[in-house]
């Protein structure tokens, strides 16, 4: 039903240009014409637990696209696992390929973080991720990456009967960054919550594509994404959700919402509802603006200078995805980590 | 205090501002009221620096310093309050986070030390129980479902945490009930004192029942054309601004 895009970093001819219609607003060709040298494994010792250290449980860390542990993992009962993705690389590429499985009945948080430390590296991330009968999956993203680097995140998720997903993903973009989800829910039940929040600057470049595929009936998905750009960087929301012929009950809402406070920066949203079955709910909405002149000039007569005004009406406006963050450690971790870059 | 001399504004390519000449001294209440499109409402965007709102010609100086030259924030910082005829609302931004935020930038721009969160929540504590407002209201975003009446009371409450030493009401009196009115010009009338200047916009005589001035101007085609004490306020309402109209004239 739905044809990814199979990238493999050693064969150049397996990037998307603009032509494949998935990759119109990110155009991998362009950026990268030739595949890049490999990158070398990392003997470089890791400091730290990463953004999300705080909150312990197990770390499963890839660098350079290698597993310094396990690239396998397979949860039961309640846990916690922060998968980080280290790119220490300088002018080379790499591909991560995790895959992690949460067992009936398990409640799994995962901890996701994107950390570019090197530069001009090309990122390929690949995460298979399974959510078995009854089980609560949440996945949080911390995409943080050098300005000048490809980075490209592909995540599978699978959505057993009665499964709840929820995730969650925060990026600050890159030189060209597409942060993938598709979704396969096997519904009767089945619940999804895919939210993303982009905030980008200069020159960057993230797109947040999802396919959410309901193939049987009675399942929900909510989704909610909002972005700000500014300078000359590019936002890019592309939402499909598909509601296969007998999938009835099911329930789906889009919404993606954007500000663009640069006269050069650019969004691109293409929200599409593909619905085959008859009795169903599904709605979307989208909207891209500016800042609302008025309550500008309001916080600015009450004293807060224009440049304060503008950073706190920002993060009201974004700061409606995180609020939906649970569980709260994990909410407050990601509220610093954008209050520190607004 | 507050000498307006000449003041000429323009919205875009309209002139609406033909002119205005006006002192207020330290202490006094004045009275602007006018029939609607005379420039009420522009006089208060002109003094509090509004976007759009442009000086053409004529100066405005407040504690012998040249208004016209300051940013919006730097004239608030200097103790400019606009009461807005409609507040905005700010949807995301808890008022309690607002009013603060507001404070401590305007003590910053003064070179005084900011407000902590414990005395802070003090302060709104007894300004709000003053205004017969509910506090948990103040946890939820700034006027975002507030009610006209809450809207208003709102106001009064930043002005009392705020402590502006020129205070401009924009038809403070629009949308209230009389209960309403009468909590909202108690709390005006609070602020009344020997180092504020304070410039009450209205239509009506009715808010003047309950914030008297010391003296009332007609605002008519962009200038003051009339000066008086109280009783000009109770002659307009008996007989109307028919014969301020250029028309009339």
């Amino acid at each position: 039903m739905i044809p990814a895009a199979q990238i493999d970093l050693r064969d150049a001819s397996s990037f998307p240009s603009r032509r494949v219609e998935a990759w119109k607003y990110s155009d991998l060709r362009q950026v990268l014409r030739e595949a890049p040298h490999p990158s070398p494994s990392a003997a470089i010792p890791i400091t730290g637990g990463g953004p999300f250290e705080a909150l312990g449980g197990e770390a499963m860390v890839f660098v350079n696209g290698r597993p310094v542990g396990v690239s396998t993992l397979m949860a039961s009962g309640t846990q916690t696992v922060r998968l980080r993705l280290i790119s220490k690389a300088e002018g080379t590429g790499h591909t991560v390929s995790a895959r992690i499985s949460a067992r009936a009945g398990a409640r799994l948080l995962i901890l996701e973080t994107h950390e570019g430390e090197g530069s001009a590296y090309v990122a390929h991330n690949r995460l298979e991720l399974d959510v078995a009968h009854d089980a609560e999956v949440t996945r949080i993203v911390l995409a943080d990456e050098a300005a000048d680097v490809v980075s490209i995140s592909q995540a599978r998720v699978r959505v057993a009967p009665g499964g709840r997903y929820r995730q969650t993903i925060v990026t600050t973009g890159a030189k060209l960054q597409r942060l993938e989800t598709e979704v396969t829910h096997l519904a009767q039940g089945a619940d999804v919550r895919l939210d993303g929040l982009y905030l980008l600057s200069d020159a960057r470049h993230a797109d947040l594509t999802s396919v959410v595929d309901h193939a049987a009936a009675n399942g929900t998905t909510s989704q909610l994404t909002k972005g700000v750009v500014r300078d000359t960087a590019r936002g890019v929301f592309q939402g499909k959700i598909v509601v296969e012929r007998g999938a009835d009950g099911t329930d789906a809402r889009m919404g993606h919402h954007a500000l663009i406070l640069g006269e050069r920066a650019e969004v691109d949203a293409k929200p599409e509802l593909i619905i085959y079955a008859d009795d169903v709910q599904c709605a979307h909405g989208n909207t891209v603006g500016n800042l609302d002149q008025n309550a500008l000039f309001y916080m600015q007569q009450r004293g807060i200078p224009a440049d304060e005004a503008r950073a706190l009406l920002t993060e009201a406006f974004l700061v409606e995805v995180v609020d939906r963050i649970e569980p709260e450690g994990a909410r407050e971790v990601v509220r610093e980590w954008l209050t520190a870059r607004l | 205090m507050l000498s307006i001399s000449n003041l000429h504004v323009s919205v875009g390519d309209k002139p609406i501002l033909k002119g205005l000449t006006l002192d207020v001294p330290a202490g006094e209440v004045h009275a602007i009221m006018g029939p609607n499109g005379a420039g009420k409402s522009t006089l208060g965007y002109a003094l509090s620096g509004r976007p759009g709102y442009e000086a053409t010609d004529g100066a405005v100086a407040w504690k012998g310093e040249d208004l016209l030259a300051l940013e919006p924030a730097e004239r608030a910082a200097k103790g400019v309050f606009l009461s807005f005829q409609y507040p905005i609302e700010i949807p995301g931004v808890p008022a309690l986070t607002f009013v603060r935020t507001a404070l401590n930038a305007q003590k910053r721009a003064r070179g005084e030390d900011e407000v902590s969160a414990p005395a802070f929540l003090k302060m709104v504590k007894a300004a709000s129980a003053a205004l017969k407002m509910d506090f948990d209201m103040l946890k939820r975003p700034l006027n975002v479902g507030f009610s006209g009446g809450e809207k208003k009371r709102m106001e009064i409450l930043q002005m009392a945490l705020l402590e502006p030493s020129l205070l401009i009401l924009d038809e403070t009196d629009s949308g209230l009930d009389i209960d309403a009115l009468r909590i909202v010009a108690d709390g005006v009338n609070a602020l009344r004192s020997p180092d504020r200047a304070m410039l009450v916009i209205t239509h009506y005589q009715r808010l003047l029942d309950y914030i008297k001035p010391d003296r009332v101007h007609v605002l008519a085609a962009g200038r003051i054309v009339a000066s008086g004490g109280p009783e000009l306020a109770l002659q307009l309402e008996a007989e109307g601004y028919d014969k301020y109209l250029p028309q009339a004239a």
